[in-house]
């Protein structure tokens, strides 16, 4: 999230897409209600009507997959209308940058497009440049080829019936969301999107976030109170856990993952650091050095030196352009490529796509290690229905996990907040925590690298590594750490005692940090800040629900990103009523400012996005592999064979694996006529391994069931209730029929298409509730994230002649 | 006289035909009193944090004797004030739960059974797996000659239920160890 769960209720308008949060983040929509009450509008654009429709002022039904079209339908009506919030869009955004001539969109796609590789060539998507090195700006927004007339012509295709046509929503509910959310298109009005997981599992995934992007910039919506994007992000800790990084592209903080053609410590800086000749771009991550440093430093301590780049050398490279995640590695593992691993609080045999496959991939494993509270579909793979043990070969290791009331440690939400959780209990029997497992393991490793030799020991004999596992001890690593007597700001630190802030960090050896961006958070002068309970705040911090005493924030204790842009360059807050920080004329007030530079206007004043390399709001964005501006393409399996805006079908650049299994069903397929969408339910988590357990949740929500449209079932001659069995190109799943008006027909393209819900969470180890959904879905990915498309897919559906799988 | 929350309960419950509750000697409000704060009374409140979504919604984890005995949403947090849903009101029975892995349990090849072990005898056979199949498998040297250290046939995935310290431990021990397939909820 740019802002937090609180700052939702600072909102005039909040624009609830791809996320159900009444039910998947259900306590936080109490500061939507907040919100609603003191007057905002509240809208819920998603396939399905559901729990939080119910609050909304409006559901607005959309056919799953059609995200892009609806929000390009969006910008379009800001673009026409002339909503957007005009020195905002000038001074703060990269809308009047001059983008270079050879960039060209056409027929879908982007300049550069390589149809054998299946990627672009992006060296065109660039700006001009003046002498300086600084791109050039048209400030009037007349130049043809600035950004904000490409943006505008690109989705002038954008009509309100091309939108309607493809997303089945009436140009009526079109005109509504558009009207009320454009609204916030002033100084005095905010508007904050939320999304989730509707959003992202798409093979045009970041490209739906993107348009939010574009949209909340040109309303001058980021920075805010009330505004921004807020991803709410699903998992407990998974924004901690993507900060610390259990990820194969990058190392913690949000650094590339080193690369093959990097080979040294030098390589790797020169390739990653940003250089700016603006003076008044901060381009923060100019400091990245700084941090890489210190994190091989807190990898391999004292073993890390100048003199061998910091051990640089001794870290795995991976090749430009390799993918190692979920999908690419379980075909990897299907075609035998994969010897062993571990697999702890997961159960990918539930949670990834065409389950058939990964669960066969799996009995290809020499050994296994779990780490889980529960038995699981993964960790008793090995004996799925239908398989006989005697010819799986896999040593499968089930280890006992502590539950979270029985470890200590800390988690980050959503909004950033760093909290602790105290130890409240032992672990049940022999369970250990994560981090108890895996210290040992790596130690006992240690010892048989030292006893015998092997390949490469250095690489883990010279970790810097603890004998047992103490939380606190990483806590304190993870804010970094002085390696050597040192002075900042006057003030002296001894070797091993705590940074004081990122600041602070060097790229010279002086510092270990396992993580940048909680610099702060555990510091000599503040202690251990994830377990701060204090609720003081100055009158401007309570205005807008900031708890700067409360917990600890990254980066720096910021509640707000992009902050600075919530005031003019004097530094005078555009809306006075929600100020976020303002300029007293000798320091900043309210929120921690990005960046404690004096106002813009000033002589050392700096743009307020810091960490993009100009310093402005990308509206073109030319980092991402599908385009710098987002374009609508259909799902990879689609109930339609051809759209209005383009004749690209689907994404040109979308990542899939080819294997006997994993087959696609062809466009408009017949046989597959119906659109499947996939989510999680209030009761059960993610797969389900851990609350199928629970018996009170179990009773709330026992078996796997189908949502479908009153139309749909009397088509099928299906009754509310009925056993029924829903089937894709790669397999099929029972499920019990619910019928309801939840789900509506929608018209596309001039037919009418059916879609239906399903939730993942059940799995044949809870016999009688059903076995994996995504035994359904298909292994085709975002080309930025190779996040799976799990939110739209093709099936039909049949009643039942009998179940085995669910009991009735 | 003394009563326990289950006797006092029964006696009134029998009583209410016969008798009314002041003639069974009670001021009934402080009776109630009483009777409400027993279940927690004497326990240690604990901070602990929901182990699902992403709103950290913080509960109160009441302990008495190394026992869990209560948990109730932390009215003090800012972002819950109190409130829970059904996942976080489920806390008590998630933690006391009569499906959970007790012991290191092994499944040795083409076994149809799992069997109890210790933690020393499997930690030392997942450290020797692990060291064997890096020695035999780590790429040093690409194609052209690059280094680049991949243990490729060896993956880590999971997981978000872990801490930011476990996260932090479990990357830089596979980073150490070559491993590249490493993945996590955050991708689905």
């Amino acid at each position: 999230m740019t802002n937090h769960w609180i700052d939702i209720k600072n909102a005039d308008s909040i624009l609830i897409i791809g996320s159900n949060a009444a039910e998947h983040h259900p306590v936080s929509f109490k500061w939507v209600l907040r919100a609603k009450d003191a007057g905002a509008t509240v809208m819920h654009v998603d396939p399905k009507f559901s729990r939080t429709s119910a609050r909304s002022d409006f559901h607005v039904p959309i056919r799953s997959g059609t995200d892009i079209a609806f929000m390009g339908g969006m910008i379009n009506y800001v673009l026409q209308n002339e909503k957007y919030f005009k020195d905002y869009v000038v001074d703060y955004t990269n809308a009047p940058y001059i983008v270079s001539e050879g960039f060209e969109f056409k027929d879908g796609l982007f300049s550069g497009y390589d149809p054998k590789s299946r990627t672009y060539d992006q060296s065109t998507w660039t700006f001009d440049l003046d002498s300086k090195g600084i791109p050039k700006k048209d400030t009037s927004l007349k130049h043809p080829r600035c950004v904000f007339n490409l943006l505008k012509n690109h989705f002038s295709r954008y009509s309100l019936d091309n939108v309607s046509s493809v997303t089945g929503v009436s140009k009526d509910n079109l005109n509504k969301v558009y009207s009320d959310f454009a609204s916030t298109g002033t100084a005095g009005r905010a508007g904050t999107i939320m999304y989730a997981l509707g959003w992202t599992q798409h093979t045009v995934g970041v490209q739906n976030i993107r348009s939010a992007g574009i949209l909340q910039l040109l309303l001058g919506n980021i920075g805010v109170a009330g505004g921004g994007i807020n991803a709410l992000r699903g998992e407990p800790n998974v924004q901690g856990s993507t900060d610390h990084t259990l990820l194969y592209h990058i190392i913690p903080g949000y650094m590339a993952m080193p690369r093959a053609d990097w080979q040294t410590y030098a390589d790797y800086n020169k390739a990653n650091t940003p250089v700016s000749k603006d003076p008044h771009s901060a381009n923060w991550w100019q400091h990245k050095p700084k941090y890489f440093t210190s994190l091989l430093k807190g990898w391999y301590g004292d073993n890390a030196t100048a003199d061998n780049g910091y051990c640089y050398g001794l870290l795995p490279k991976i090749e430009k352009g390799a993918d190692h995640s979920y999908m690419f590695l379980f075909d990897r593992m299907y075609q035998d490529k994969i010897t062993g691993g571990f697999i702890i609080g997961l159960n990918p045999m539930n949670s990834v796509p065409n389950s058939n496959k990964i669960r066969k991939a799996l009995d290809n494993l020499d050994w296994l290690v779990t780490q889980e509270l529960h038995h699981s579909e993964t960790t008793d793979n090995w004996q799925r229905p239908g398989v006989d043990p005697k010819k799986i070969k896999t040593e499968v290791f089930l280890l006992p996990s502590a539950h979270r009331v029985e470890k200590e440690g800390t988690v980050t939400n959503s909004g950033r907040w760093l909290g602790w959780h105290d130890k409240a209990i032992e672990p049940d029997a022999e369970a250990r925590s994560f981090g108890a497992a895996f210290v040992p393991v790596v130690n006992k490793v240690r010892e048989l690298y030292k006893k015998e030799g092997g390949t490469l020991p250095e690489a883990v004999t010279l970790l810097n590594w603890p004998k047992e596992y103490d939380t606190e001890y990483w806590t304190r690593l993870i804010n970094g750490q002085f390696t050597k007597d040192t002075v900042v700001k006057c003030k002296k630190y001894k070797k091993g005692q705590q940074v004081p802030s990122f600041t602070a960090l060097g790229d010279d050896g002086s510092t270990m940090s396992l993580n940048w961006l909680y610099a702060g958070s555990y510091t000599e002068e503040g202690g251990n800040k994830a377990k701060r309970r204090d609720p003081k705040q100055t009158e401007m911090q309570a205005n807008i629900g900031l708890y700067p005493n409360w917990a600890w924030c990254w980066p720096v204790n910021r509640r707000i990103l992009y902050n600075r842009a919530s005031v003019n360059a004097d530094g005078k807050p555009f809306n006075p009523k929600k100020a976020v920080i303002k300029w007293n004329g000798k320091k900043w007030e309210g929120d921690v400012p990005d960046g404690g530079w004096k106002p813009l206007s000033s002589e050392n004043g700096k743009h307020p996005f810091i960490m993009s390399k100009h310093g402005h709001g990308q509206i073109f964005g030319p980092g991402r592999k599908d385009g710098p501006i987002p374009e609508h393409y259909e799902p990879v399996e689609t109930p339609i064979d051809s759209h209005p805006f383009s004749k690209q079908l689907s994404s040109p650049v979308y990542k899939f694996v080819d294997s006997d299994m994993d087959k696609l069903a062809k466009p408009a397929d017949p046989k597959f006529p119906i659109v499947l969408t996939t989510y999680s339910l209030t009761e059960h988590w993610c797969g389900g391994g851990e609350t199928r357990n629970v018996p009170n949740l179990l009773e709330a929500e026992p078996q796997l069931y189908v949502e479908m449209s009153p139309e749909l079932a009397e088509e099928k001659g299906i009754k509310n209730g009925d056993g029924v069995i829903v089937e894709s190109i790669r397999g099929k799943v029972e499920a019990i029929a619910m019928v309801t008006v939840r789900m509506r027909p929608l018209k596309v393209e001039g037919k009418i298409v059916h879609l239906v819900g399903m939730p993942f969470c059940f799995g044949w180890t809870t016999p009688g509730t059903g076995d994996s959904t995504n035994r359904l879905t298909p292994s085709v990915g975002d080309p930025n994230t190779t996040i799976p498309e799990f939110k739209a897919s093709c099936v039909n559906i049949r009643k039942a002649d009998k179940l085995t799988e669910i009991a009735m | 006289m003394s009563y326990t929350r289950r006797g006092f309960l029964k006696l009134t419950s029998a009583g209410v035909a016969c008798l009314s509750l002041s003639q069974l000697g009670f001021d009934l409000t402080e009776a109630q009193a009483y009777a409400t704060s027993l279940k927690t009374k004497g326990a240690k409140e604990v901070i602990t944090i929901c182990p699902f979504c992403s709103v950290s919604c913080h509960i109160i984890a009441h302990v008495r004797d190394g026992k869990l005995i209560s948990t109730e949403g932390d009215p003090d947090f800012p972002i819950n004030e109190g409130a829970l849903c059904a996942k976080g009101a489920a806390l008590l029975s998630m933690s006391r739960n009569e499906h959970r892995v007790k012991k290191p349990l092994y499944r040795a090849p083409y076994s149809d059974k799992w069997e109890e072990k210790d933690w020393d005898w499997v930690l030392n056979k997942i450290a020797r797996n692990v060291k064997d199949t890096r020695d035999k498998e780590l790429i040093v040297k690409n194609d052209k000659g690059e280094t680049v250290n991949r243990l490729e046939s060896m993956f880590l995935l999971g997981t978000s239920h872990a801490s930011n310290e476990e996260c932090a431990l479990i990357h830089q021990a596979m980073r150490g160890l070559g491993v590249v397939h490493m993945d996590h909820q955050a991708r689905i």
